[in-house]
């Protein structure tokens, strides 16, 4: 018979305190008792650098998440590492979050070559790719890629949606595109060229009489704009970053030339893009949007805009408010840590990825209303709607009805 | 940088010993249970390719006295060949790698024939703008069906053969370092000959050089093939070892963190150039940490940005060391060896 | 018609601006013999104070004024104290600190003011000159500045004893000092006055590119591309490569060979007049006898 002394007293207590805790979670590395790690590359040096303020918006909200009692009682631990928009830089970054840091799951890595580069890696390491910052059209592929997942509308069906619009709304549209040399710019413009093309009855076969391209790295696009209203085209699709866009807008109303223009909503920050275009050169631009614009007043009563404001305020106060990434920031990161609650103690990356397959009309705050979050085991397209809207006075103003992408 | 720096003592014998101990680090694989371990071959592979890179830089601008910023194109180069030989030729992994080698060595022939009248300055000037032609080049449509236009080139990751019993990684591993030690090897009896003497001849002196019959045209340009070339499989190895190539992998930045990584590893040191890989790979990363670090310990309310502690570190290395990391050590030996000497005297 | 002047005057406009930035190239490497790859961070960075300064409510023209004279007292600073350690070490290494450079002004720049673009007001008025939209007040503007500045430096370089007595010290530093020129300071001097210049650059590229921080990566490339072109010795080289080099690629983009292709032909004309004349269009070729 044991002595019962102080030592196998303790020990057994410390038994029987630990065994609770074994039996409750269920941990894939990165996940602990206190502890969700995750993990994310971000391009906060580069030319791509002033996408990082999505980064910092993610980081803002998981602190805010974290002293309010963190997720069914963890903290979030965001590792956020500069790729600098490289490829290779991604590949190494990734292996050392999944590898060395042993994360939980990379959450909203930016860019898409970047994400290109590592999703076979994800998938093959069956490590959460989650809710990636891009919206190129082929994250949405559970059959090949079961472990990677978008988040925003795609560009592919925004490019779409403004290709049906002009049909509908202008008689004979001459479409000049201008557009950065990358894989969002081709994204955009090949669903829009397809679909332009498929309207030739209506619209005539030569609808696009311009396309011009331009560098990250080119000091201005002025002369590209010469060009597109040289072609004498009464519509603009300006397919560009937000710099570049401030840039089309300002001279296309130097030199006078004042087509139907749509914007994309990659560029639609007023406070990143249109405000230094000029409002006065801005009015009646059009873009796809889904979430609220947070210069625009007619929100200020919002209670999730009222929230996000407050956050703003204590959490995120040295960004700029006008900044669209810091709403956009907000609402991906209130997915994912949607998507941890519904994990509850099943902290497993197996489960990650279900629950992240298995939202339903999600609410999310800052998102347009009626704008709700659908996944499936077959549905790896979270945000399918968007509406359309249009520069009036300083502010976006939506018009028509929410249009979503199986419709197009 | 004297005549005679390959017939130091203790050269064949430091070499041989790093060389052993480098391709004995992946069988640490078999003993460890550290699940990062693979991560590490990884890097290892990223440092002996940046050093293979810096190796070829090394050629050019540190033995042959001209001046290239446009490596990375050769590079590039050498990558997307790699490339289009699996991804459309269905080329097995290690029969692209001499082919991406010729291609360069050509590219750099035909690229070193107008540098002969290119100096200093104005050759940077070439080169630089080579760099930044280069990604708009690789993306333009004519040629996207098979360079894959922006969105790049999708490559499957070599399985290693059954018998070696090694993970993918470890035989990565040995693959860069196999190239590594081959082309480390021929630039040491290339320079330890008479081309070499040649080619470093007309560095030290152009005008002496061409007086004693040595053809100025025939070996610069050779230089730059011969450089493009090395650059290039360095470039090669990095596509299979990322199984990615995309036009945004390359451009002007890896120009200049190969120069930084020559400067930093020691001009005109084959040692160096392993250095210099390793700097290239693992400052970014150190400054990461170090701004963490300062911000932790400092209770900061701004990130220090890590760029900035990259520019502080450079800095620095060039004040203590402006000789690279290889020229100080050589300066503390030439130091240690002379202190008998020293003491004799005073 | 219209389409071509239109290019020629944009294209002119982004020369001015290449022209602008090389003349700084210029201005160091006559006074000490050295490329400068940080001028365009430097150029951006004292942009980012005089936005600083318009933002808290100085008026346009004294935060022009200052950030020039800050700009040239910093250009000083980092000659004296931060490049005078390296006056022995090889020429790359000397390279390498200023690439260093460049990243520290690129983060820092980031850290403060963020990567979101700012709007930088103009001095010149937006409308256009003739009322049809060819040329604006702004392209001339942006002309104006830079010859009126080539102006100055061609006379101070050429005509007075500051500028010989620079130009001395950077070809021959030993005879200069023998002459009583304190070379130190001549070094110090041309840094300060590239600095000055790079910002008086940054202040007129901003309202047309908008201040960010990686706003001079572009415009540096072809600003060293335009001082190249003309002669890296030359300022007036400098400021007609910049035109030449604005409204070449302005004109090819537009008729030739479309802008996917800009750079390689860039790349193209950049080595085919290097070859023609090997030390810029208007660069005297130095002779060295043995």
């Amino acid at each position: 018979m044991k002595k019962l002394t102080r030592r196998t007293v303790l020990s057994g207590a410390a038994t029987m305190l630990a065994a609770p805790a074994i039996a409750a979670g269920k941990y894939s590395p990165g996940a602990s008792d206190t502890e969700i790690k995750i993990g994310q590359t971000m391009p906060y040096s580069g030319n791509a650098s002033a996408y990082g303020q999505n980064g910092r918006a993610h980081a803002a909200y998981f602190k805010m998440i974290n002293e309010t009692g963190g997720i069914n009682g963890r903290k979030i631990n965001l590792i956020s590492l500069d790729d600098g928009y490289s490829p290779p830089k991604t590949v190494e970054l990734a292996r050392q979050l999944v590898e060395r840091d042993q994360v939980l799951f990379l959450y909203a890595p930016l860019g898409t070559q970047c994400n290109t580069a590592i999703q076979k890696y994800m998938n093959q390491k069956k490590v959460p790719q989650l809710f990636v910052s891009t919206g190129a059209s082929k994250w949405g592929d559970p059959a090949h890629f079961p472990w990677t997942m978008g988040w925003q509308p795609d560009y592919r069906t925004e490019g779409e949606i403004y290709a049906k619009h002009i049909k509908q709304t202008i008689k004979n549209p001459k479409i000049a595109i201008l557009r950065q040399n990358d894989d969002m710019g081709n994204d955009y413009v090949s669903g829009f060229r397809e679909l332009i093309a498929s309207f030739k009855d209506s619209i005539g076969p030569d609808a696009i009489v311009a396309d011009a391209t331009y560098e990250v790295t080119d000091p201005t696009v002025d002369s590209q704009i010469l060009q597109l209203k040289n072609s004498g085209a009464n519509v603009f699709y300006n397919v560009t970053t937000p710099k570049f866009a401030a840039q089309a807008i300002k001279k296309s109303a130097e030199i006078g030339w004042k087509p139907v223009q749509y914007i994309v909503n990659v560029s639609a920050s007023i406070g990143a893009a249109i405000k230094p275009g000029g409002f006065e050169n801005a009015q009646g631009i059009i873009t796809a949007q889904y979430i609220k614009d947070i210069t625009d007043p007619s929100w200020a009563t919002a209670p999730d805009f009222m929230e996000w404001k407050a956050w703003m305020e204590k959490y995120n106060s040295s960004a700029n408010p006008m900044e669209s990434a810091n709403a956009t920031g907000y609402a991906s990161a209130f997915t994912v840590t949607q998507v941890l609650r519904q994990c509850g103690d099943d902290l497993t990356r197996e489960n990650v990825m279900r629950q992240a397959a298995n939202l339903h009309d999600l609410e999310v705050p800052m998102l347009l209303p009626g704008i709700r979050l659908n996944t499936s085991p077959t549905d790896f397209y979270p945000i399918k709607s968007v509406r359309l809207s249009h520069i009036e006075g300083e502010h976006w103003k939506l018009f028509g009805d929410l249009i979503s992408r199986d419709a197009v | 940088m004297t005549a005679n720096w390959a017939n130091k003592r203790g050269v064949g014998a430091g070499a041989l010993l790093a060389w052993a101990g480098l391709a004995l680090l992946p069988l640490i694989g078999f003993i460890t249970e550290n699940t990062s371990f693979d991560y590490y071959m990884y890097m290892g592979q990223s440092m002996l390719i940046y050093a293979i890179a810096v190796l070829g830089l090394n050629l050019l601008i540190g033995f042959n006295g001209q001046i290239s910023l446009g490596h990375s194109a050769f590079f590039a180069l050498g990558a997307y060949t790699t490339a289009i030989l699996m991804n459309f030729g269905g080329w097995p992994y290690w029969a692209t790698l001499p082919i991406a080698a010729l291609v360069c060595f050509l590219a750099g022939l035909a690229f070193g024939f107008p540098a002969l009248k290119l100096e200093g300055h104005y050759l940077a000037l070439a080169t630089f703008t080579l760099a930044i032609a280069m990604p708009q080049l690789l993306k333009y449509k004519a040629i996207a069906g098979w360079t894959g236009g922006v969105g790049g080139v999708l490559l499957d990751k070599p399985d290693p053969p059954e018998w070696t019993g090694l993970s993918a990684d470890q035989f990565l591993y040995y693959l860069c370092l196999f190239c590594a030690m081959s082309l480390f090897w021929l630039v040491f009896n290339l320079l330890r000959g008479r081309s070499g003497r040649a080619i470093m001849a007309i560095r030290d002196h152009t005008m002496a050089a061409s007086t004693m019959g040595i053809d100025i045209a025939r070996y610069k340009t050779v230089a730059f093939g011969i450089s493009a070339g090395i650059t290039g499989i360095a470039g090669a190895l990095s596509a299979i070892t990322v199984a990615y190539v995309a036009p945004d992998s390359f451009t002007l930045q890896l120009s200049i963190s190969f120069l930084v990584g020559l400067v930093v590893g020691g001009i005109a040191s084959l040692p160096g150039c392993l250095i210099g890989g390793a700097f290239i790979v693992l400052v970014q990363n150190s400054a990461q940490s170090i701004s963490d670090w300062m911000k932790g310990t400092f209770a900061l309310r701004y990130d220090v940005p890590a760029w900035a502690i990259y520019g502080v570190l450079l800095l620095a290395l060039m004040y203590v060391l402006p000789d690279g990391i290889a020229g100080g050590c050589a300066r503390i030996r030439a130091w240690w060896t002379t202190r008998g000497r020293r003491e004799a005297q005073s | 018609m219209d389409f071509f002047i239109q290019q020629i005057a944009s294209g002119l406009t982004s020369g001015a601006i290449y022209a602008c930035v090389a003349l700084g190239l210029v201005m160091i490497y006559v006074s000490t013999d050295h490329i400068n790859f940080a001028q365009g961070e430097m150029a951006m960075f004292a942009t980012y104070l005089a936005w600083a300064m318009i933002n808290a409510g100085v008026p346009y023209w004294i935060a022009f004024g200052l950030t020039i004279a800050v700009a040239f007292f910093g250009g000083l600073f980092i000659q004296r104290v931060i490049l005078k350690p390296l006056e022995h070490a090889p020429v790359l290494a000397l390279v390498v600190c200023f690439i260093a450079l460049l990243s520290i002004f690129n983060a820092i720049a980031g850290m403060i003011w963020s990567y979101t673009i700012k709007q930088f007001p103009s001095p010149f008025p937006s409308h256009d000159l003739f009322g049809n939209g060819l040329v604006s007040v702004q392209q001339l503007g942006v002309v104006g500045v830079t010859l009126v500045m080539l102006g100055l430096l061609t006379v101070f370089f050429r005509f007075t004893t500051l500028g010989l007595a620079m130009r001395a010290a950077a070809q021959n530093p030993a005879s200069a000092r023998l002459m009583g020129v304190r070379v130190a300071w001549m070094l110090a001097l041309g840094w300060g006055l590239a600095a000055s210049i790079g910002a008086i650059a940054g202040m007129l590229v901003a309202p047309i590119v908008f201040l960010d921080p990686n706003m001079m990566n572009g415009i540096l490339v072809y600003g060293f591309a335009s001082a190249l072109v003309g002669g890296i010795g030359n300022p007036m080289g400098a400021v007609a490569g910049g035109f030449i080099v604005g409204v070449l690629e302005n004109l090819v983009g537009s008729y030739v060979i479309g802008n996917e292709l800009k750079l390689s032909f860039a790349l193209v004309v950049v080595v085919g007049v290097l070859l023609l004349k090997p030390a810029g269009l208007f660069g005297r070729v130095i002779v060295r006898r043995v």
